[in-house]
């Protein structure tokens, strides 16, 4: 297969990956969704998980993100994430210990904003925890 | 007619003012190499926000249930500014700047019997600020960026605002900041974040496109989403701009007491060498005519 989507990961402090490849599969709040060159026109949120990233046909990089938006056209895939780092980076210890963060967070949460915040907290933590398996 | 001995030490403490000067303007000018490199990093992310707010917003355009931060509140009564300054000084007019046009602005909003509440972000502007206006300030945020701007520092910011909004202690939200032109120049920056101007229609080729585009979960869900994360990345991308203007208008301020500093050394030195020739004519001519009234 020749046709390619541009795929872009944006991070608040810098542009983290502009390439072209196959497909990405993208984990998108009603679910996961496969980008391939002229997908519809999609916006999306993104809960925190694990972008795949498809070439030949195999899964060549995999990159964990803390939740962000996701933009689709025909010809590029965008991005916006928070917090995003490849997946070999991630740690048993570190998702343990966002965990424990992020359970404090829950417990000292004073006002519905705090509490939302600490929930959000604690669905990275998951996500990091079912990454790793 | 000041003695020898006070020309020198004189001299001595302007050579170590200027020793000082001259340093900082090396550590500034470094500093704002770094700044300016993570602000144009930041202009990605901010371009493709805006881009997928647009999208947005127009998708959202006449239908009902658009988020408050997006529309308004429906009335201007309360305004909130928020002042980016520095949290040091000697940076030439970079702090005073930022709180001039912040009273001209409460000023101008309180004539027109608004209500103001000031948010400062940076010492220096809560300092400057609190004697005309410190019954209308709230506490703020200081060193903010010690070690460069980082998001989850104006994310802070963006959450604080955001409570207030959502608790509706203000209508309308602007950010007064020092937009980075060059080492040299800066312009303040009057910018309202909250209710958020849409940017207009850049490509009216694209708007056709943007009719079809699907939203997951729904336009309303992901705007209500987006927009507290688009604040967040707007302060961010002011606090860098600020950071990014503060050490080019410190660098540019220390270059010049340098030079300042340089040129009363020269004035001063040679000062002193008058005065020290002067003494030792004096002296000669006094063993001369002593010797000739032998």
């Amino acid at each position: 297969m020749a046709e390619k989507i541009q795929f872009e990961l944006v991070s608040p402090a810098k542009l983290l990956l502009s390439e072209p490849v196959e497909m990405v599969v993208v984990p998108g709040e009603d679910g996961d969704f496969g980008a391939l060159p002229l997908h519809a026109p999609l916006i999306s949120t993104v809960r925190p998980g694990v972008i795949d990233i498809h070439n030949n046909g195999k899964v060549t990089n995999r990159i964990f993100i803390a939740g962000g938006f996701a933009e689709v056209t025909g010809e590029r895939v965008t991005v916006l994430a928070e917090e995003a780092f490849p997946l070999e980076e991630l740690t048993s210890e570190m998702a343990a210990e966002r965990r424990a963060a992020a359970d404090l967070a829950v417990s000292d949460a004073q006002t519905d904003l705090d509490r939302s915040r600490a929930a959000r907290q604690v669905a990275i933590a998951e996500a990091m925890v079912i990454a790793l398996r | 007619m000041p003695s020898l001995k006070d020309l020198r030490l004189r001299i001595t403490s302007v050579k170590s003012t200027r020793k000082i000067t001259s340093a900082m303007k090396m550590v500034a000018a470094s500093k704002l190499r770094r700044a300016q490199t993570a602000a144009e990093a930041a202009r990605p992310f901010a371009e493709r926000m805006e881009r997928m707010l647009g999208t947005l917003a127009g998708a959202m355009a006449g239908q009902a249930g658009a988020p408050a931060m997006l529309t308004g509140t429906g009335s201007d009564q309360v305004h909130l500014i928020v002042p980016v300054t520095a949290d040091r000084g000697l940076c030439g007019g970079f702090n005073s700047s930022i709180t001039r046009a912040t009273r001209l602005l409460a000023a101008d909003l309180l004539k027109q019997g608004k209500k103001v509440i000031i948010l400062p972000v940076g010492r220096k502007g809560r300092e400057a600020l609190r004697r005309d206006y410190g019954h209308l300030m709230i506490e703020g945020f200081d060193n903010l960026g010690r070690k460069g701007i980082t998001f989850p520092e104006a994310d802070q910011v963006a959450t604080r605002v955001t409570q207030m909004f959502a608790n509706g202690e203000f209508d309308v939200c602007t950010v007064v900041y020092n937009r980075f032109i060059s080492a040299i120049s800066q312009n303040v920056t009057r910018q309202q974040l909250i209710p958020f101007p849409v940017p207009a229609e850049t490509d009216p080729v694209d708007a056709s496109a943007r009719a079809v585009y699907e939203f997951e979960p729904g336009e309303a869900e992901i705007l209500a989403e987006i927009l507290p994360r688009n604040l967040a990345t707007q302060l961010f991308r002011s606090l860098l701009e600020s950071q990014a203007s503060e050490q080019g208008a410190r660098m540019t301020a220390m270059d010049n007491a340098t030079r300042n500093a340089g040129d009363m050394i020269n004035a001063l030195a040679i000062k002193y060498n008058r005065s020290r020739q002067a003494q030792i004519t004096k002296e000669l001519i006094e063993i001369i005519s002593g010797a000739e009234a032998l």
